[in-house]
C-alpha cells in the first residue's frame, strides 16, 4: 500500500497549484480520493473528529440499494426476448447473457458521456470538486431506458441532463430537477418514437410469434377507454398478466422498473441505511392508492374502475417513489415537506395515468412537476417555522 | 416553577479514555496564559503588562479597547515572560511564569449576610475589576456580556454532555457555599429568574441540589441535552431584542469566592481525557495552564493532537500550549494525517458513525462501546447534500440547513426569522461532526453571528 501511495503522491505533482497540468486537479483528485481516503485532519478550531460517512459512501448505499432492480432488470431483458420470439433458451444463462449484452453498453455509454465528458469538462471549466452524484444517477439514467434504446441516444440524453439539469444550476446539490429523470424526459419529448409504443421489449431484429403483444399494462390499461373492458380482464386475456406478474416483475417495460419487489428491496436497503427518507417512499405509495380509489368511486371508465392496488404495480411507480423521489437535492427538504411531496407525486401519477390519455405512465413526469413544486412547499414549512418564532416573542 | 424537559434528537459520542475519579495535586505547570481569541467578540485586544513585569492573581494584563471596562486578569503570580503576537501584531498570548506560592490581589471581601445588602453597581464594578466578568456570556452570539444590559433570565448548565466531559460532582466537589454566594450576586443583575439546568439521570452533585433562589430544570437526553442553548431554547427562548446571561458553574463559582475571599482564584479541576492518555485522571490546576507537564510521560504514542476543551469545539493547542480560558477539559487524540486505500468504502466497526450508510456498523455495537477515534476527515469537502441528518442532531425548533443557507447567501432577515440568535457554535457541533460533506459548520455559524453582530 506504501508503495502505490508513493506512485500515487508522485503522480500528483504536476497537478497540484505551479505545476503543468494545474488546472485537471480536480480530475486528479476526484481518482485520489477514489483510491485513498486523504490524510486531512480536521482544523485547529471546531470538531476534532469527524464521522466516518462521507458523500461518496452516502452514493455508495444508493448504488446498492439499485443492485437488485439492475440484477434482475438485465436477466428481465433477456427473458423477455425469448417470450417474444417463442423460442426456449437453451439454460438461464443465454437469458443473462442477452440482458448484459444490451444493459452493460447502456451503462457504460452513461457514465462515459455523462461522467467521463460532461462532467469533467465542467470540473476543469469551473475548477470544483467532482462529486459523487452522479455515480448514482449513471446508473439511474439506464433502468429507466427500455432496453432497445439506440446507444447515441443515451449519450445525448446523459450530456443533456449533466448540462442542464445539474451544471447549469451549479453542480451537486443546486439542481431543481432530478437528473436522471430530465434525461428520460429529454428522450421522451425529443425522439418519443424510441422511448414509447413497442419499445419495452428487445427483439434483436427477430420477429415475435403471432399473436405476441408487447404492450405493457399502462397502455393495455389505457386502451381499456376505448375497448369499454374491464382493466383486470384484459390484462389477464392479453398478456396473461396478473398482479403477481407485477410484483415480481416480469413484464415488458424500462430495464430496471418492471419489479416491484426489487424497487422494494432498494427501499428496505435505503431506509434502513436511513439515505432514503421513509416518509417519501410511503407518501408516495400512499397518495396513488388514495387517488387510485377516489377515481375508482368516481368510476367513470373501465380504468377509472381498475382496483387501485394495480396503480402501486404497474409501470414505474414503484422504482420513482423508491429511487427518484428520494433524491435528497430535488425532494423537499423539510420534514413535513416530504409528506406532502411524496402524497402529491402519487396522487399526480395516477391522475396523468388514467386521466390524461396521451402519456401512459405519469411518474415521470410527476416527480418532475413536483421537484419543481419542492421549494414552493419548503419555503410554507420553512415559514410556518418563523411564525411560531414570532409568535413566541409576542406572548 | 420547574421544568422537565426529555430530549429526542441527539448523539452521544462515547470515546476511550475517560477521566478516572482521581485528583493529581503534583502537576504544577510552570507557565500560564491569557489568550485574547479565547474571547470570541473582542476586537481590539490590549496588553497591559509588558515582558518582565510582575504580576499577582487578578492583576489586569489584558483589556478590550472596543469594551474598557471589562478587566482580564492574571490567573496566577508571577513574572510575564512573553507577550506573543502574530500577523499584523495581532495579540496572541500574555504567558506569566508563576511563582511557588501564588500571590493575590486583594478586592473587597464581604460576609454572607452583607453580600446580601450590597447593590448590583458596587457588584458589578468588582466584578468587571478583578477579571471575573468574562465568565458571563450573552446571548445572542454568546459573547463576553455587556455591563450596561439588563438579561431576562440567567441560566446555567449544571452538567456537561459532550464527549469525555468532566463530571461536575468531582470538579465542583465541596463548592456549595461559593456558588450561593455567585448565585445570589447574579441574582441582583436580573429581574427574571435563574435557571439551574440539571440531568436527573446521572447523580446530580449537592452544590447544585441545593442551591437556592434557582429554578431547577431537568433535562433528560443525549448530547447536547448539556449545552445551556438548547435548555434557553426549551425554558426561556430568546427572541430578536432579547438578551440572556450564560455562566458555567465554574464561572458561578469564581464571582462567589470574589466576594466571600476578596481574590481572583483561578484554580480549577481539569479533566485530562482521551484515548492516548496513560493515566486519564482530574488535575488540580489553575486557568490558563501550560499542558506540557500534564501530558510528559503521560502519553501512549507520540503523534497526538493536543486538545483544549472537548473534541466537538475544542482547540487544537498544541505540545507548548495553554489550556482555554473557558474550558476544564484536555483531551488527547491520535493524529489521523495517514491515507488509507479504499477506506470509503470498506467496513467500519471501530469509527464512529451517527449514520448507518453502507459498511458503517458501529450502530451494532450498542452505545456502552468505547471509541477510540481520530483526526483524520474520513473524507473530503463536497458539496452540501441535505439528507435530514442535520435535524436529528440539533433538538431546537429550527431548521439547521435552511439557517446554514441563510448564512452563506449573508440574507440577514432570513437568519434573524430562523432563529441564529437562539445559537452559537457549540450547538451546532454535531452537525459538524456528521456531516458527510465535510463543511465547517461551526465557523459558517460564527460568521453569521459576526454579520449580525457587526451589521
Amino acid at each position: 500500500m506504501k508503495f502505490l501511495r508513493d506512485i500515487v503522491a508522485k503522480a500528483k505533482v504536476p497537478f497540484e497549484k505551479g505545476g503543468k497540468l494545474e488546472r485537471f486537479y480536480y480530475l486528479f483528485e476526484s481518482v485520489d480520493t477514489f483510491l485513498f481516503v486523504p490524510n486531512e485532519t480536521t482544523k485547529m478550531k471546531g470538531v476534532q473528529v469527524r464521522d466516518a460517512n462521507d458523500l461518496k459512501r452516502f452514493m455508495m448505499t444508493v448504488i446498492i440499494a439499485l443492485l437488485p432492480a439492475l440484477v434482475f432488470g438485465t436477466y428481465n431483458v433477456g427473458y423477455q426476448y425469448y417470450h417474444a420470439i417463442g423460442q426456449e433458451p437453451a439454460s438461464s444463462w443465454d437469458m443473462w447473457w442477452i440482458g448484459i449484452q444490451r444493459v452493460v453498453p447502456i451503462i457504460i455509454v452513461s457514465y462515459v458521456f455523462g461522467l467521463f465528458i460532461a462532467e469533467f469538462a465542467f470540473s476543469v471549466v469551473r475548477q470544483h470538486p467532482i462529486n459523487e452524484g452522479y455515480l448514482v444517477t449513471g446508473i439511474l439514467i439506464p433502468l429507466v431506458m427500455p432496453p432497445t434504446i439506440p446507444l447515441w441516444q443515451v449519450a445525448l440524453a446523459s450530456i443533456f441532463a449533466v448540462v442542464f439539469a445539474k451544471e447549469a444550476f451549479g453542480g451537486t446539490g443546486m439542481n431543481v430537477l432530478n437528473v436522471a429523470l430530465v434525461a428520460r424526459a429529454f428522450l421522451y419529448f425529443a425522439y418519443p418514437t424510441n422511448i414509447s409504443g413497442d419499445v419495452w421489449v428487445y427483439l434483436g431484429g427477430h420477429q415475435p410469434i403471432d399473436g405476441y403483444s408487447g404492450a405493457t399494462p399502462l397502455a393495455l390499461a389505457a386502451q381499456t377507454l376505448e375497448s369499454g373492458k374491464s382493466v383486470v380482464e384484459s390484462f389477464a386475456t392479453h398478456g396473461g398478466y396478473s398482479f403477481s406478474n407485477f410484483f415480481y416483475g416480469f413484464i415488458p417495460g424500462s430495464i430496471g422498473e418492471t419489479s416491484v419487489l426489487m424497487s422494494l428491496i432498494g427501499a428496505v436497503i435505503l431506509i434502513a441505511t436511513g439515505v432514503g427518507s421513509w416518509k417519501i417512499i410511503v407518501s408516495v405509495f400512499g397518495g396513488a392508492y388514495a387517488m387510485g380509489l377516489l377515481l375508482n368511486a368516481m368510476g367513470a371508465n373501465q380504468y377509472m374502475m381498475m382496483p387501485a392496488e394495480y396503480h402501486l404495480v404497474i409501470g414505474g411507480l414503484a422504482f420513482g417513489a423508491v429511487f427518484m423521489a428520494t433524491d435528497p437535492v430535488t425532494a423537499s427538504q423539510t420534514e413535513i415537506g416530504k409528506w406532502i411531496y411524496g402524497f402529491m407525486i402519487g396522487v399526480l401519477t395516477v391522475i396523468i395515468r388514467v386521466l390524461n390519455p396521451a402519456y401512459p405512465e405519469g411518474i415521470m413526469l410527476a416527480i418532475l412537476f413536483m421537484n419543481v413544486f419542492a421549494p414552493l412547499i419548503d419555503y410554507y414549512v420553512v415559514a410556518a417555522n418563523k411564525k411560531r418564532r414570532l409568535k413566541r416573542a409576542t406572548v | 416553577m420547574s421544568k422537565t424537559v426529555k430530549l429526542r434528537k441527539g448523539f452521544d459520542i462515547n470515546l476511550a479514555g475517560k477521566a478516572e475519579n482521581k485528583i493529581s495535586d503534583s502537576l504544577k505547570s510552570r507557565t500560564y496564559a491569557l489568550k485574547p481569541t479565547d474571547f470570541i467578540g473582542m476586537q481590539r485586544p490590549k496588553a497591559l503588562v509588558n515582558v518582565g513585569d510582575n504580576v499577582k492573581a487578578g492583576t489586569p494584563l489584558l483589556l478590550d479597547k472596543k469594551n474598557e471596562n471589562v478587566i482580564y486578569v492574571s490567573p496566577v503570580s508571577g513574572e510575564v515572560v512573553d507577550v506573543k503576537r502574530g500577523e499584523k501584531r495581532a495579540l496572541l498570548e500574555i504567558v506569566v511564569l508563576a511563582d511557588s506560592e501564588i500571590e493575590y490581589e486583594s478586592f473587597n471581601k464581604y460576609s454572607v449576610s452583607d453580600l446580601a445588602k450590597i447593590g448590583k453597581d458596587e457588584l458589578k464594578e468588582q466584578m468587571l475589576r478583578a477579571g471575573v466578568w468574562p465568565n458571563i456570556l450573552m446571548r445572542p452570539y454568546g459573547i463576553v456580556a455587556d455591563a450596561e444590559d439588563t438579561p431576562k433570565s440567567i441560566f446555567i448548565s449544571a452538567f456537561d454532555s459532550s464527549p469525555l466531559a468532566p463530571d461536575y460532582n468531582v470538579i465542583f466537589k465541596g463548592e456549595e457555599q461559593s456558588f450561593q454566594a455567585g448565585i445570589n450576586v447574579l441574582k441582583k443583575f436580573t429581574e427574571g429568574i435563574v435557571h439551574l439546568n440539571v440531568n436527573p439521570k446521572e447523580e446530580i452533585s449537592p452544590v447544585f441540589l441545593n442551591a437556592e433562589g434557582v429554578q431547577l430544570n431537568k433535562f433528560i437526553g443525549k448530547h447536547p441535552a448539556g449545552n445551556v442553548g438548547v435548555q434557553i431554547h426549551h425554558v426561556d427562548p430568546i427572541s430578536k431584542g432579547d438578551v440572556v446571561w450564560t455562566v458555567n458553574p465554574y464561572g458561578v463559582i469564581q464571582i462567589g469566592k470574589l466576594f466571600l475571599e476578596g481574590k481572583y482564584d483561578a484554580s480549577k479541576i481539569v479533566a485530562l481525557a482521551g484515548s492516548e492518555v496513560t493515566a486519564p485522571q482530574y488535575v488540580k490546576t489553575y486557568t490558563g495552564a501550560a499542558v506540557k507537564t500534564f501530558t510528559e510521560g503521560n502519553l501512549k504514542s507520540d503523534h497526538v493532537r493536543y486538545v483544549s476543551g472537548n473534541v466537538l469545539t475544542g482547540e487544537n493547542i498544541g505540545e507548548e500550549g495553554h489550556l482555554g480560558f473557558y474550558h476544564n477539559q484536555f483531551t488527547i487524540l491520535p493524529e489521523g494525517d495517514y491515507f488509507e486505500m479504499f477506506g470509503w468504502i470498506l467496513p467500519r466497526f471501530n469509527k464512529l458513525s451517527f449514520h448507518r450508510s453502507f459498511g458503517l456498523l458501529t450502530f451494532l455495537n450498542g452505545s456502552n462501546k468505547e471509541y477510540k477515534l481520530d483526526t483524520n476527515t474520513n473524507g473530503e469537502p463536497r458539496a452540501f447534500v441535505q439528507s435530514g441528518a442535520f435535524e436529528k442532531v440539533v433538538p431546537m425548533d429550527i431548521l439547521p440547513v435552511h439557517l446554514l443557507k441563510a448564512i452563506l447567501a449573508e440574507d440577514y432577515d432570513e437568519m434573524e426569522a430562523l432563529g441564529i440568535y437562539e445559537v452559537i457554535e457549540e450547538d451546532f457541533a454535531l452537525c459538524e461532526f456528521i456531516d458527510v460533506s465535510k463543511h465547517n459548520v461551526q465557523s459558517i455559524l460564527r460568521d453569521g453571528l459576526n454579520l449580525l453582530q457587526n451589521s
